[in-house]
């Protein structure tokens, strides 16, 4: 997988929870602008650690129970999962080097 | 490290960026731009509609006023990097920039177009709520607090434009300002005044934000009388302004007590040579889209002139050696 792909309230639990790897999900929105320039760092960092990291984004227009879940309400948010659990989490739009510095330490 | 030495790098990429970019295009020295790898397009990438930015009589909205700009630098052919300058070295003639990859890129010009950041409000319970109903951006995190109540702390043409957004999600919004009377124009409070949803507390500033796990209320503090009160809600809008993003070169170039880059007089120069400020990052008057787009012209018209001093020199010294 070398850019995020789509994922929905629905398939979360299979995308996400039960994962073998590490996923990062990038809750955004289409009148968000930071998600706007966050997005493409993120399709940059999944083409790094392809394989190691999986890389999806959650549109928290059409879903909401995740986002509800896991109490988002800024965007952009990026959580980091592994196991099921989250093991980072970004609020707003946060600088490339520092995402990556975060990952290092999951991949 | 690049080998190149360009004439020109610009940092950042807001009004005052890319307009320092495309004069310095079209005046052929090849400029490359740091655009920012989450700020790219600068303070106007956050807002909805821009009615004060001449030429567009229907008004037009900041991120594609700031994807025209872009546009326009690009036509003209300055380089841009959606990618962050994160150490710079602007002493000597030579100036570095370091990317976030690591990367050193040279030249013998820069202009620092960095803008500004807004202003936190400094409370204790800020960053751990931040995300939990604190934001910055109603047009991004609005949609979140549907029926709820909203706090929005400002009384500046920015709080007010957030209020007036968020209007049409919040059960309600209460605009919090310090002093009896709003600093925005008056277009825009009237706007505000007129909204059914819209109430203020004056005098008042937030002294806590209270919840656990997300914002459940306020607390304030009557600038006057001192007396404390809690009024409830779920989401915090900060917009009590901006600072400038000055960090990267504070113990480079001379920076005034607030913070901004000091430049001389009527000029885009600041106290290193070939080094040129323009923006929000030297601006805390005007502090508009097109102040920001006419200083960053200058900036460019200022390094122009000094590349050219420059030349002439290094021809001078070659005819007298």
């Amino acid at each position: 997988m070398s850019h995020a792909t789509d994922v929905t309230d629905a398939d979360f639990a299979a995308t996400v929870l039960a994962s073998p790897r590490p996923v990062v999900v990038d809750f955004w929105a289409d009148w968000c602008a930071p998600c706007k320039q966050l997005s493409p760092i993120l399709d940059e960092l999944a083409g790094t650690y392809d394989g190691k990291i999986d890389f999806v984004k959650l549109d928290t227009n059409a879903n909401t129970s995740v986002p509800a879940r896991y109490g988002v309400l800024r965007l952009p948010t990026v959580l980091v999962f592994s196991g099921g659990e989250v093991v980072k989490q970004f609020m707003g739009a946060v600088p490339k080097l520092q995402l990556r510095k975060a990952l290092d330490e999951v991949a | 490290m690049s080998d190149e030495v360009r004439e020109i790098i610009i940092i950042g990429s807001g009004p005052a960026g890319y307009t320092a970019a495309i004069y310095a295009a079209r005046a052929e020295l090849k400029p490359l731009v740091f655009e920012g790898s989450i700020t790219a397009g600068g303070a106007l990438m956050n807002t909805t509609e821009v009615e004060n930015f001449p030429g567009f009589s229907k008004g037009i909205m900041g991120p594609e006023l700031m994807e025209q700009m872009r546009a326009q630098a690009e036509r003209f052919g300055a380089e841009l990097i959606a990618d962050d300058a994160i150490e710079l070295r602007l002493e000597g003639p030579i100036k570095t920039v370091v990317d976030s990859e690591g990367t050193e890129h040279r030249a013998k010009a820069v202009i620092l177009a960095m803008g500004s950041a807004y202003k936190r409000l400094g409370l204790p319970d800020e960053d751990r709520l931040s995300g939990r109903g604190v934001s910055w951006c109603a047009t991004c995190d609005g949609f979140f607090f549907k029926g709820k109540p909203i706090v929005v702390a400002g009384g500046g043409d920015s709080a007010v434009e957030e209020a007036t957004f968020l209007s049409r999600f919040g059960s309600s919004v209460t605009i919090v300002h310090r002093r009896d009377e709003l600093r925005a124009s008056k277009i825009m409070r009237a706007r505000a005044e007129a909204d059914p949803k819209i109430d203020f507390a004056w005098n008042s500033q937030i002294v806590a934000i209270n919840g656990d796990s997300k914002v459940e209320s306020v607390t304030l503090k009557d600038t006057v009388t001192g007396e404390l009160r809690t009024i409830p809600a779920e989401g915090v809008f900060v917009a009590i302004g901006h600072e400038p993003r000055s960090e990267l070169v504070r113990d480079q170039v001379e920076l005034d007590p607030a913070g901004y880059v000091k430049v001389a007089d009527r000029s885009t120069r600041t106290n290193l040579s070939g080094v040129f400020a323009c923006g929000d990052l030297v601006d805390h008057t005007y502090r508009q889209a097109v102040t920001a787009a006419g200083s960053g012209c200058a900036a460019a018209l200022d390094a122009e002139r000094f590349l050219l001093e420059l030349a002439d020199s290094e021809v001078l010294a070659t005819a007298a050696s």
